[in-house]
């Protein structure tokens, strides 16, 4: 059986490569499966993909000439045909014409792609500056102009993630606070990293920079339609590294002059916080929340961590132990040796209010029963 | 004195000690070879643990961490553990036959350069047992720093271990330069070497060029990590990219270390069933050459991303660009060689052909990613692992196992099954198109590589994937089969295997004596 199979594979073969063929020109079959470029939105992006469009068409178009030239040999020239071998091994006008004519090709693929990365790396003249910053694992957004700055991470529930909840259909792709672009302004970005090298990549702007400790990279975008782009880190970033996506809102210009105005509003609300008195169940509620967006993705959504490498927070030392310690660590980071990673400084991360929630609910959450309370104002006074 | 060196010949130790301390060529490239196959499923296993998390959205079968350590020693693994030491194992068997020479020039460090790798592998997987210190590394085989810093302890096995291969393949490619510049039959001038000699020869000078460098990065990194160095910490006045760059000049002509052997396994494979000599047989050296060159000044198009200068962009676009010209010149003399043969599809054959036409198509995504701006859209997405597993499974793989398939009768002194053979090479062939060419689509459409779950949009692909991998990974138990049931027995083979062969490999019996040409053969 096996013997009528194999002689009956060339026949076999040939309409599955029909098949694959057929797939490729009616691309409709495939709609829903995404097999090209997100529909670009700057005029970067746009360029990007005819250039792309380009470079594959010729590869399509050199692949298709020279194989089309080895399969009619695989079919002609066999000796079960009684094809007689020829003799001659050399032919030094067809070895320099398929050296020149690849070289002209090249050079017609160079001359756009220059044209295009110059355009890229010209951050002048811009209307907006922000500036964006890798964490493990979240984004930092700041405007420098306007005075705005704030994380944003993932806001896909857990249970969604281990699969006993029902995925919505932007599973991995949302977050708590996007960044938010006036529509058909240049905006300059600055990239760094704070940790470890990120890489910030939203697709339909056209656009991957990586985000390195130490560097600051630029790039420049121009968003022409309104709506939301998402995007990932795109840069192995550790354990983390598939749950930190980007999200960009593109705004008219007056939605954008009225988030600014909110976003500043909400940042005086949040600095009055840190002056009065919170009740334990207002901190733990709060600090519940801080904790997942913050501390969870190394010590674990139950406080359990990875031996070895995260430290766990259940019956920690220093989440049992005394209170201005617990802070410390928070704010400036710690260092012991006893485990591969180290624990950031959170101090520029976490204003008091949250430092003090996400303190309180570490000292009463996973078995831990210290009973503390620990106030903004104790966090104040670390700083 | 003729039966006397006969009678030496044929003495060696028998049982495992043999093995230990064999000498000889043949064993040595036996011990490879075997390795190499062991280290295929080793590797071939852990990336099927990361098709199966990736079959669908969310995470069911392992965690992100442990995720990471499968990619991390996948990579590894397969890289240093399968492919390099497969072409070792090739170079071993088949150098000293194929130039007429006794022996490789250096046996006893032969001997060495493999036992090493043994070592190496074990430091290097026993990691996975200790998972209490973080486990195997995770930060991805490139080691970026400062993620490699944050590694746990196996980062530091992970170091140890890439220091041995290193100092293995070092060793062996000083045997391979010696053996092929001082142990040629006389009249076998450089340019009449068989073209897997020259490309072997070519290689094994791209091994000690950057092998030191890449102990250099490790070393490093591995004082950044426990002796207070800065090397790398920004903070302390480093430069984590300088990692990158130091990496990439040891890795990018790493990727020729390995392929070029595999251009000359397909260069000896091609011309024996199309039963017409090698087209452009110089144009191949210089090619193989200028690759070679050109693979030196190319490394940042690893590192378009990383914000190189515009002046830098556009040098490494252009340089990466140039090396299509070789490299076509190569597929060109290869269909050459088969137009207007008398073509037989024996398994080899069947490899090697697939071979052309599927490397090819790595080439060519190789070219779109060398299109700085383009390749913005393509770095770190599964467009860019299509590209390097088109290279590196349908190029290096394909061309060892055809490689495997055509000098096996020679080797075992029997014909190995060809019924299985062809099965074989069918559902490796379709497992691995079916595996990898979704990929382009994924990473085209904006899933980034190394990452444990992903959006809804890319699970059609992704599973179609999974699917191939493993009729891709069950498929190579055949191969096992086939060289099994080969080396106990079957039809006989005689000496000129195959009617087209060429080469002072066929001129001996099947299986070759222990030691062969202990007088040197005399070349036309």
């Amino acid at each position: 059986m096996s013997i009528t199979l194999i002689k009956r594979f060339p026949g076999i073969i040939s309409r599955l490569i029909l098949g694959l063929g057929l797939g490729f020109a009616a691309p409709a079959v495939f709609a829903e499966y995404g097999m090209n470029f997100q529909k670009p939105v700057t005029p970067v992006a746009h360029e990007i993909l005819e250039l792309h469009n380009m470079i594959l068409i010729i590869c399509l178009v050199i692949f298709v000439i020279v194989f089309s030239f080895m399969f009619y040999s695989v079919f002609a020239h066999r000796k079960s045909r009684g094809f007689k071998a020829a003799k001659f091994h050399d032919n030094t006008t067809l070895e320099i014409v398929w050296t020149v004519i690849p070289f002209l090709i090249l050079v017609s693929m160079a001359i756009p792609s220059t044209a295009t990365l110059i355009d890229m790396s010209d951050v002048s003249h811009s209307d907006l500056t922000v500036r964006i910053t890798g964490y493990q694992w979240k984004w930092q957004y700041t405007y420098p102009g306007q005075d705005i700055s704030f994380f944003s991470t993932l806001t896909t529930p857990q249970d969604e993630i281990e699969n006993k909840a029902k995925k919505d259909a932007h599973y991995l792709l949302e977050v708590d606070n996007p960044l938010v672009l006036p529509v058909g302004k240049k905006v300059r970005f600055e990239v760094t990293g704070n940790d470890v090298i990120h890489s910030w990549w939203v697709p339909q702007l056209g656009i991957k920079k990586d985000a390195i400790p130490g560097f600051i990279n630029q790039f420049w975008v121009r968003a022409d339609e309104p709506g939301t782009y998402r995007g990932q880190c795109a840069e192995l970033c550790g354990k983390g590294h598939g749950f930190m996506p980007i999200v960009v809102r593109a705004v008219s210009q007056e939605d954008f002059t009225k988030w600014v105005a909110m976003e500043k509003k909400k940042a005086v609300v949040e600095s009055a916080g840190s002056n009065k008195t919170w009740s334990r169940g207002d901190l733990m509620a709060r600090g519940q929340k801080a904790f997942a967006s913050t501390c969870a993705a190394c010590h674990g959504a139950e406080g359990k961590g990875i031996p070895g490498v995260f430290p766990a927070l259940a019956g920690s030392k220093v989440a049992t132990g005394p209170v201005d310690e617990h802070i410390k660590t928070v704010l400036h980071g710690r260092h012991t040796g006893k485990y591969s990673a180290q624990m950031p400084a959170f101090a520029a991360q976490l204003n008091d209010v949250d430092a003090a929630a996400i303190i309180t609910f570490e000292r009463n959450s996973f078995g831990n029963k210290t009973g503390d309370v620990v106030q903004p104002s104790q966090v104040k006074a670390l700083r | 004195m003729t039966t006397a060196t006969a009678h030496h010949d044929a003495h060696h130790p028998s049982g495992i000690g043999r093995w230990l301390t064999t000498t000889n060529h043949k064993d040595i490239g036996t011990l490879y070879l075997l390795f190499a196959l062991m280290m295929f499923f080793v590797g071939g296993t852990m990336a099927l643990v990361i098709r199966s998390e990736l079959f669908e959205p969310g995470l069911q079968i392992v965690t992100p961490h442990f995720f990471n350590q499968m990619t991390t020693l996948h990579a590894l693994v397969m890289i240093f553990g399968a492919v390099m030491p497969a072409f070792v194992g090739f170079a071993n068997w088949q150098i000293p036959m194929m130039i007429g020479a006794p022996d490789m020039a250096l046996p006893r460090m032969n001997n060495w350069s493999f036992w090493i790798l043994p070592f190496a592998f074990t430091l290097l997987l026993s990691t996975l047992f200790m998972q209490g210190q973080g486990g195997a590394p995770s930060g991805g085989w490139t080691l970026y720093p400062p993620l490699s810093i944050q590694g746990g302890i196996g980062t530091d096995f992970a170091i140890l271990s890439i220091h041995m291969m290193g100092i293995s393949s070092v060793l062996g490619a000083i045997n391979v330069i010696a053996t092929i510049l001082n142990m040629r039959a006389p009249g076998m001038t450089l340019m009449k070497m068989p073209l897997f000699v020259w490309t072997w020869l070519i290689t094994a000078f791209l091994l000690l060029a950057v092998m030191p460098v890449l102990a250099g990065a490790v070393t490093m990194l591995l004082t950044d990590r426990h002796f207070g160095t800065h090397f790398f910490n920004a903070a302390g006045g480093g430069d984590p990219v300088l990692f990158q760059h130091v990496f990439w000049f040891f890795g990018h002509p790493e990727v020729y270390i390995l392929i070029l052997p595999a251009f000359g396994l397909v260069s000896q494979i091609i011309p024996t069933f199309a039963r017409k000599p090698l087209f452009g047989y110089s144009s191949m050296v210089y090619a193989t050459a200028s690759i070679a060159f050109l693979s030196f000044i190319v490394w940042a198009h690893h590192m378009f991303t990383v914000g190189l200068p515009l002046a830098g962009e556009l040098f490494f676009m252009y340089a990466t660009m140039l090396i299509a010209v070789p490299t076509g010149v190569k597929v060109f003399n290869w269909i050459s060689t088969m137009w207007r043969g008398s073509m037989t599809f024996e398994t080899p054959m069947l490899f090697a052909v697939a071979f052309v036409f599927l490397f090819t198509i790595g080439g060519l995504s190789g070219l779109m990613l060398a299109i700085v701006p383009a390749d913005f859209q393509y770095q770190d997405t599964y467009f860019v692992v299509a590209h390097f597993h088109y290279v590196l499974v349908s190029g290096a793989v394909f061309a060892i196992l055809g490689g495997a398939y055509y000098w096996l009768p020679k080797w075992t002194g029997h014909m190995y099954n060809e019924t299985a053979g062809k099965w074989h090479f069918w559902l490796t062939a379709i497992g691995m198109n079916l595996t990898f060419f979704p990929m382009h689509f994924l990473g085209l459409a904006g899933m980034p590589r190394r990452i444990p779950d992903y959006a809804l949009q890319f699970t059609q692909f992704n599973q179609w994937s999974t699917v191939g991998a493993f009729i891709l990974g069950f498929a190579q138990l055949i191969f096992v089969y086939v060289v099994v049931s080969a080396i106990r027995g079957g039809a006989k083979a005689g000496d000129q295997v195959w009617e087209g062969a060429e080469g002072l490999e066929w001129t001996l019996p099947s299986p070759p004596p222990y030691h062969s040409f202990a007088v040197a053969p005399k070349i036309k």
